[in-house]
């Protein structure tokens, strides 16, 4: 019951920030929006018995992403203008955006998931711990793409210094 | 653990408004944002199938998903700053440099 009403605050908080990053006409305004619902996302994770998940989601997200979106908002600071028009195609984009979740919702509706075939219940991940199955898993199963990773993170890094440098 | 369509209907409404604000708004960091936001839905449902399963594939999913949204969010702001200095804005109404 208790579980309940707190999983009911959590999305009514998640949904409301969700829908102001896309309402409010203050880039800076939406961003701490958007802060708001990965915060939320990460008391999912917790509720989910994933707590790494829900850590490395306020760290990555919440803090080194949103402040890379941040500075770059301020970096370029850009005037609000009062009297410009910040939106466009209002009606199109809200019946597509619609239509997709009418979509997903119907699916999931008239689906049914598969029986849990995994090997960690949830008292095995109380025991173990949601970290170590973590660790163990991505260093020993995946491996390989956890390397390739690292090359995608040097590419970015370049590739970021490259385009924002304004003579090469 | 609340039920597990709850999570999967909480990440669809989530992953919608993303799209609406990709679609509605000039701005071009709003847009990326939105696109965070979508992402984010996707790891929802990621997180909450990898819990109902008992499978740590979904999770371990969910960090590179987060690894890739990093060198995005790097790549995509800088472009956005290539931009803003030749045209003094970041409307995506404003990019026409190769319309035709």
């Amino acid at each position: 019951m208790l579980t309940t009403l707190f999983f009911a605050v959590i999305t009514f908080v998640a949904i409301v920030s969700a829908i102001l990053v896309i309402t409010c006409k203050n880039p800076i305004n939406s961003a701490l929006s958007l802060v708001m619902t990965f915060f939320c996302l990460a008391t999912y994770y917790v509720m989910l018995d994933a707590p790494f998940m829900a850590t490395v989601q306020v760290m990555v997200y919440a803090g080194a992403i949103m402040v890379l979106i941040v500075f770059t908002i301020m970096l370029l600071n850009i005037r609000v203008d009062a009297t410009k028009k910040y939106t466009h195609k209002i009606v199109l984009g809200s019946i597509i955006g619609f239509f997709t979740l009418i979509n997903t919702v119907f699916l999931l509706l008239k689906s049914r998931v598969a029986l849990p075939t995994g090997p960690y219940n949830g008292e095995m991940i109380k025991q173990i711990g949601n970290t170590e199955i973590i660790g163990r898993e991505m260093f020993t199963n995946f491996l390989l793409p956890f390397e390739i990773t690292s090359i995608l993170l040097l590419v970015a890094i370049v590739g970021a210094v490259i385009i924002a440098k304004k003579k090469l | 653990m609340e039920n597990l369509n709850s999570y999967l209907i909480v990440s669809a409404i989530l992953f919608s408004i993303g799209t609406i604000g990709v679609l509605i708004r000039k701005n071009a960091i709003v847009m990326f944002m939105c696109i965070e936001l979508m992402l984010n839905a996707v790891n929802l449902t990621f997180v909450a199938l990898s819990r109902h399963l008992g499978n740590m594939d979904g999770q371990v999913f969910v960090f590179f998903i987060m690894t890739v949204a990093a060198a995005e969010a790097a790549v995509g702001l800088a472009l956005m700053i290539a931009f803003f200095n030749n045209k003094e804005s970041i409307d995506v109404e404003d990019v026409n440099l190769m319309k035709w």
